[in-house]
């Protein structure tokens, strides 16, 4: 492995790091009221957004039940709009390349796909959807999705710093509106122009041809609003790409700049949202220690998937291929990869893409190493390696009450986090929400390998076959959307059963996490004494660390033991699928 | 039993000296066999179905119990019957062992009612009507009211009130204490009695103040029948969690079955139902109901009687320990401590008069006068006994000897004293006088004026002295992070100089009972978790609002009823003891609960590989154990997730070691043990029982 390889891994996360102080200080500011710079400018913007929504809807104080009311209704009025503007997009503009409306079973999976953070995508963006479609249907809930699960996490830390027995978890529509417009719209905006000045494209064109040098007839290539959909796919940790291949397209990730950019996009939220709950509750240390533990786990699987594919597949290098790294090639497994962004690019990108649950992809990940498999269907099954926007947060907060009702019995004392006490209420809740990632990871994949009509659309038979629908599902669950490929999504049983998981994986455990919220406003703020047991230390990080890894490989280990990792032990036994 | 010592103060409790042996103390064989007993009848699915973990294994034992009968139940199968029954046999000893242990800590319980419950069948007593008739009548015919008449040698029928006489009476049915107590009417603490107590010396005339089944011996029964008790809100949290995990692991055991099908590895519907026993945490499962009921039974060796195991868990939560002065802290007798010269006058001849002043004066302020002066080189002059004794009184505020020699010494409040030699012996007190009075008064202590014919010597200071032990039980309640906090009705000064010398972390002057009602509601507003100790009346409000309240057995009724804490010993610096075994209880739990999950993984490895051997034989790299074949695995860490049971039932009901140290302190070592140490054992314990079974696989 060279030192640009090193470097480029290096760089990205240092620069994630980086970044990420500054924008979770302000993000804090801005969820507390507290003044920013930028005030002049937003307030009147947003003042006018307010008036159009109306006075009352947006001051009003909201308890945890009207939070996740107002929530939970807002995203069913856009998933509305959304289904009806795939349905029937033949009647809608900017449909050059004359698609038909997308067919009812894929426009439901989309639609739920989209406005849940997911972007699944049983579908070809530049193959179905109009210009129009992909700017209503596609990029208004990229920046509405990842809002929603923002909102709910800042929701969920207030009720930890407040101190009077009030219910007040904010109002819903303040913070929805003041994270797009201060948060998501400028990043999006200077960073669609960088991408544009290195060449990705933006226009309301729907295609130009081309004439290939080596002659054989003009080319037509699909283009459109791409810069601006390919920034808050990263940012939103979205995925749905405007391209079927996303940003493995030189139109939306043309450089290995822009690859190390978009890199960095997917990581800055979800990583900065501990900075501002550092800063929202009032322990800088305790934010640092999530942050450590969540950074240490994502270096770990990162490992787990950009070695292995460096020192790519035994059977190679046993017919006598050279698999090493020199200067003339890139050794390793390149198969599905973009040679622009060699390996390095390629595997930190699926790694962040899953530890993130973005599920942008710009290789092939059908095409790594089984270990690498594994890094991808376990951060995605953990879905708090940092995790999505607000919500991987949140995951990472349930293992993180658990692990404090386990460690604050060990001290001898009822439970507390941050001052508040985790009782039965508090732990039946965050025990349901831990229970619904592996039912609906486990039990569909279950009833897939079994079914002929799921077992159909597979590529590959055996082991492959089964980490296929695996990995599926587990995308699904995530919120990930990203596809291992080889697998044709777009069946009915695929649809409905994706769409199935992506909304119980969903919405079930932010409710649940919504009423802990509502539980946690009311107590009081208990002093702390030397008997309590604090939870911003190296040694409860440590128990955190551990309980989110045995606790989740404990679920997981004999679905990733049946899938990568047998074929892990297949390839060196010479077999591949 | 003790011998009743001639001399004692008419109100004083006999001193430690006389406790007597408690009744307490380790398990007999006769324990271990009513625990087998009833561990066999708990194999009821309704009283499994009450603990989810271990109903699973339950259910999973009948499962394996139809496949040792038709192998071929569920398709065809590679597992024989004996393989089966093996199983069936490991879990259906697992289900015994939780059981056994269950019934093992409800033991100590189950005996100590019985106990109480004869103590209970034997209750007569003798009713005295308006006329003055008596009659036997058994204790379940007394009511609230009755008058009952009760002689040395007696057993108290019922709960009440002394009304008229004066007895000692032998509590150690209820407390274990086998010191006679002295009973008398007419005071809030020392009138009220308890059924099942004896009297050992005169008689005593009782006013009946409960209903037959209201007692405080009903009262008791009820609550060491440990089987009818309810959850503490910990318990029932971790049954959620455990519960769940338990749940996850059947999905996950679930969803093998259609990938081993999709792959056309055969698998045994036995070997699932191992996997899944083995991952669910039994270990915690199995112990914990055993966990809270050995927590409660350690009160109850402590002697303390708890009303719920939610007293004792929220004793370990405690915050503030608001303590009473008098009783608790302090001795609430004033005793001699210091002698003081006025100018001129020598210590020696302070202190002899002092002592021919107090000789017959038989108030414990006058015993402790006589003591003091005595340890301070007094001595009797001849012929005392045929001096004339003056009785403290209210008017004369005054006591003393008229000593056959002609020697008039008094000694009493210092106005009285200065006014007799005034009026007697037309002297005028030293000058200094009042400026040493003022500077004891000041500090919280009493002066008292000696006089030998109107010549005042000096100043005999009296004052309240803490408890033995007193600075040490606060040094240990601040190391366990509990804050303590002082009332008292006395003034500032002197509650400031009593705080002082006790090292509480704060106090409340002044205070007046009702008072102690919003001082609790203060701290509770402040989020803080608290406990109280009291034995008035006037302290119930108080006892009901704290979040722990613990009555004195002395004490009055009402205030035992307020309580959720009843210390049996009467003594209130148990509470150290209760937040110790409170904290150590939900430990217990924890640490078990680690040690559980921890446990999981080498399962895991031992019997994933062993599954799935056969279809995927690369899988054999996960046979990091090197265990000999398949079934010997599966096996293996069957048996090792039984036997760890047993071997952790005396961790269990003795509870892991607990010390006053900070919680990080805590939280390292039990990582280290139980976390840690839960990681690595069962990868041994499974690789040496492999070691023995395989030779027979």
């Amino acid at each position: 492995m060279s030192v640009q390889f090193w470097l480029q891994i290096i760089l990205t996360l240092l620069l994630v790091v980086l970044l990420s102080i500054p924008v979770g200080r302000f993000m804090a500011r801005v969820f507390t009221n507290q003044k920013t710079t930028w005030d002049g400018f937003f307030d009147p913007i947003d003042n006018f957004i307010y008036r159009l929504i109306g006075r009352s809807a947006t001051s009003q104080a909201m308890d945890w039940r009207t939070y996740t009311i107002h929530m939970l209704v807002t995203n069913l009025m856009m998933a509305i709009i959304i289904f009806l503007v795939l349905s029937f997009q033949n009647f809608l503009p900017l449909n050059q390349l004359k698609f038909p409306g997308v067919d009812a079973l894929l426009a439901f999976n989309t639609t739920v796909s989209f406005v849940t953070n997911t972007n699944w995508q049983a579908y070809g963006g530049e193959t179905t959807l109009s210009n129009f479609s992909q700017m209503a249907a596609i990029t208004f809930p990229m920046f509405t999705s990842a809002t929603t699960g923002f909102v709910v996490a800042m929701a969920w830390i207030r009720a930890f710093t407040i101190r009077d027995g009030s219910s007040n978890l904010g109002n819903f529509y303040r913070d929805f509106i003041r994270f797009i417009t201060r948060v998501l719209i400028p990043v999006c905006f200077v960073v669609a122009l960088f991408m544009v000045l290195q060449g990705a494209v933006q226009t309301f064109d729907a295609s130009v041809s081309a004439h290939p040098i080596q002659g054989g007839g003009d080319q037509t290539i699909v283009v459109g609003p791409v810069a601006s959909q390919g920034t808050i796919e990263l940012l939103g940790t979205n995925g749905g790409g405007f391209y079927n291949v996303n940003a493995a397209h030189p139109f939306q990730n043309p450089t290995p700049l822009t690859n190390v950019v978009l890199m960095v996009l997917m990581a800055l939220l979800p990583a900065s949202i501990i900075i501002t709950f550092g800063d929202m509750i009032g322990n800088r240390r305790q934010a640092w220690i999530l942050y450590g533990v969540l950074g240490t786990l994502m270096i770990l699987f990162m490992l787990t998937c950009v070695i292995p594919e460096q020192q790519g597949t035994p059977i190679l290098a046993n017919a006598g291929i050279d698999t090493h790294y020199s200067l003339t090639q890139p050794g390793g497994n390149m198969e599905g990869k973009e040679v622009r962004f060699g390996i390095s690019g390629s595997a930190l990108f699926a790694a962040i893409t899953t530890a993130f649950t973005t599920g942008a992809i710009n290789s092939a990940h059908d095409s790594y190493t089984p270990l690498a498999g594994v890094t991808m269907l376990g951060q995605m099954m953990l879905q708090c390696v940092f995790g999505g926007k607000g919500v991987g947060f949140l995951n990472a907060l349930i293992y993180g009450l658990i692990a404090v009702f386990i460690a604050g019995l060990m001290v001898g004392r009822t439970p507390e986090f941050l001052g508040k006490k985790i009782e039965k209420q508090e732990i039946i809740l965050v025990s349901l929400a831990l229970l619904i990632h592996p039912l609906v990871i486990l039990a569909p994949t279950g009833w897939s390998i079994l079914a002929p009509y799921a077992l159909s659309s597979l590529g590959n038979n055996g082991i492959h076959g089964y980490s296929e629908i695996l990995y599926a599902f587990s995308s699904s669950a995530a919120n990930n959307g990203s596809a291992f490929a080889g697998l044709n999504a777009n069946t009915p049983w695929f649809n409905l059963a994706t769409a199935a998981v992506i909304l119980i994986g969903r919405y079930p455990p932010i409710i649940f996490l919504m009423a802990v919220a509502g539980s946690i406003a009311r107590k009081p703020i208990t002093p702390a004494t030397t008997a309590t047991l604090r939870t911003d230390t190296l040694a409860f990080g440590f128990f955190w660390f551990a309980t989110i890894l045995i606790v989740g490989a404990l679920t997981f280990f004999p679905a990733l033991v049946l899938g990568p990792i047998a074929e892990q032990a297949a390839m060196r036994g010479g077999l591949v699928f | 039993m003790a011998n009743l010592r001639e001399g004692t103060s008419k109100l004083g409790v006999l001193g430690p000296e006389f406790r007597g042996v408690r009744v307490a103390g380790g398990y007999n064989f006769e324990l271990f066999w009513q625990a087998f007993k009833d561990s066999i009848a708990k194999f009821d699915p309704r009283v499994q179905i009450r603990n989810p973990v271990m109903f699973v294994v339950w259910v999973g034992s009948l499962v394996t119990l139809a496949l040792t009968v038709a192998p071929n139940l569920f398709g065809p199968s590679s597992a024989s019957r004996l393989y089966n029954g093996v199983v069936t046999i490991i879990l259906v000893l697992t289900v015994w062992l939780a059981n056994y242990a269950e019934a093992l800590a409800e033991g100590r319980g189950k005996a100590k009612a019985a106990t109480l419950r004869q103590t209970r069948a034997h209750l007569s007593g003798v009713r005295v009507d308006e006329d003055g008739r008596r009659e036997t009548v058994p204790a379940s015919d007394l009511r609230r009211g009755d008058l009952v008449h009760v002689e040395k040698g007696d057993t108290i029928p019922a709960d009440g009130e002394v009304v008229d006489g004066v007895a000692y009476v032998n509590e150690s049915a209820i407390t274990g204490e086998s010191a006679p107590v002295l009973k008398e009417p007419g005071t809030d603490i020392f009138s009220s009695v308890t059924a099942g107590t004896t009297v050992i010396s005169d008689w005593l005339r009782i006013r009946v103040s409960v209903n037959p089944g209201e007692t405080f011996l009903d009262h008791m029964i009820r609550l060491v029948e440990s089987a009818k008790r309810q959850k503490t809100p910990n318990e029932i949290a971790l049954t959620v969690v455990l519960s769940v995990l338990t749940l996850i692991f059947l999905i996950v055991v679930a969803s093998i079955a259609p990938v081993a099908a999709y792959l056309n590895a055969n698998i045994n519907v036995a070997d699932l139902v191992a996997l899944l026993v083995a991952l669910i945490p039994t270990t915690i499962g199995a112990l914990l109901s055993a966990i809270g009921i050995a927590g409660i039974d350690r009160t109850m060796r402590f002697n303390v009687l708890a009303t719920s195991g939610k007293a004792v868990e929220a004793a370990g939560d405690v915050q503030t320990l608001i303590l009473d002065k008098t009783g608790t802290i302090t001795m609430g007798e004033r005793k001699a401590t210091d002698f003081l010269p006025v100018a001129g006058q020598t210590q020696s001849a302070l202190v002899e008069a002092a002592f021919l002043a107090s000789y017959f004066d038989t108030t414990p302020e006058g015993r402790s006068v006589v003591a003091y002066s005595l340890s301070h080189g007094a001595e009797p002059v001849p012929g005392l006994d045929a001096a004339k004794g003056l009785d403290f009184s209210a008017e004369t505020r005054m006591s003393g000897s008229d000593l056959p020699d002609g020697r008039i010494i008094r000694k009493g409040a210092v106005s009285a004293v200065v006014q007799a030699a005034r009026e007697a012996f037309r002297r005028e007190p030293p000058p200094d006088l009042q400026v040493i009075a003022d500077k004891v008064a000041k500090e919280g202590a009493t002066p008292l004026a000696v006089s030998i014919d109107g010549q005042i010597l000096g100043i005999v200071v009296l004052s309240d002295v803490l408890k033995p032990g007193i600075p040490e039980r606060m040094q240990e309640l601040r190391k366990m992070g509990v804050r303590t906090v002082m009332v008292t009705g006395d003034n500032p000064l002197t509650a400031f100089s009593i705080a002082a010398q006790a090292g509480v972390d704060d106090f409340v002057a002044e205070v007046k009972p009702e008072q102690k009602l919003r001082l609790v509601q203060r701290e509770q507003s402040e989020g803080r978790l608290v406990a109280m100790t009291g034995d008035g009346t006037n302290d119930a409000p108080a006892l009901a609002q704290a979040d722990v309240g613990l009555a004195m057995h002395s004490g009055t009724m009402p205030a035992k009823e307020a309580a959720n804490l009843i210390d049996l010993d009467s003594d209130p610096t148990k509470l150290t003891d209760l937040v110790a075994i409170g904290r150590q209880m939900l430990t217990t739990r924890g640490a078990l609960t680690t040690f559980s999950i921890a446990n999981d993984v080498a399962k895991y490895f031992a019997i994933i590989p062993a599954m799935f051997i056969g279809a995927l034989p690369g899988l054999a790299a996960l046979n990091v154990m090197h265990l000999a074949t398949p079934q010997s695995a599966i096996l293996s860490a069957l048996i090792f997730n039984a036997l760890i049971i047993p071997l952790l039932i005396p961790l269990a009901l003795r509870g892991v070691r607990f010390r006053a140290q900070s919680a990080e302190t805590l939280f390292y070592r039990n990582l280290w043990i139980y976390g840690v140490g839960g990681l690595i054992t069962p990868f041994i314990g499974i690789k040496l029982i492999d070691l023995l079974i395989s030779p027979f696989a």
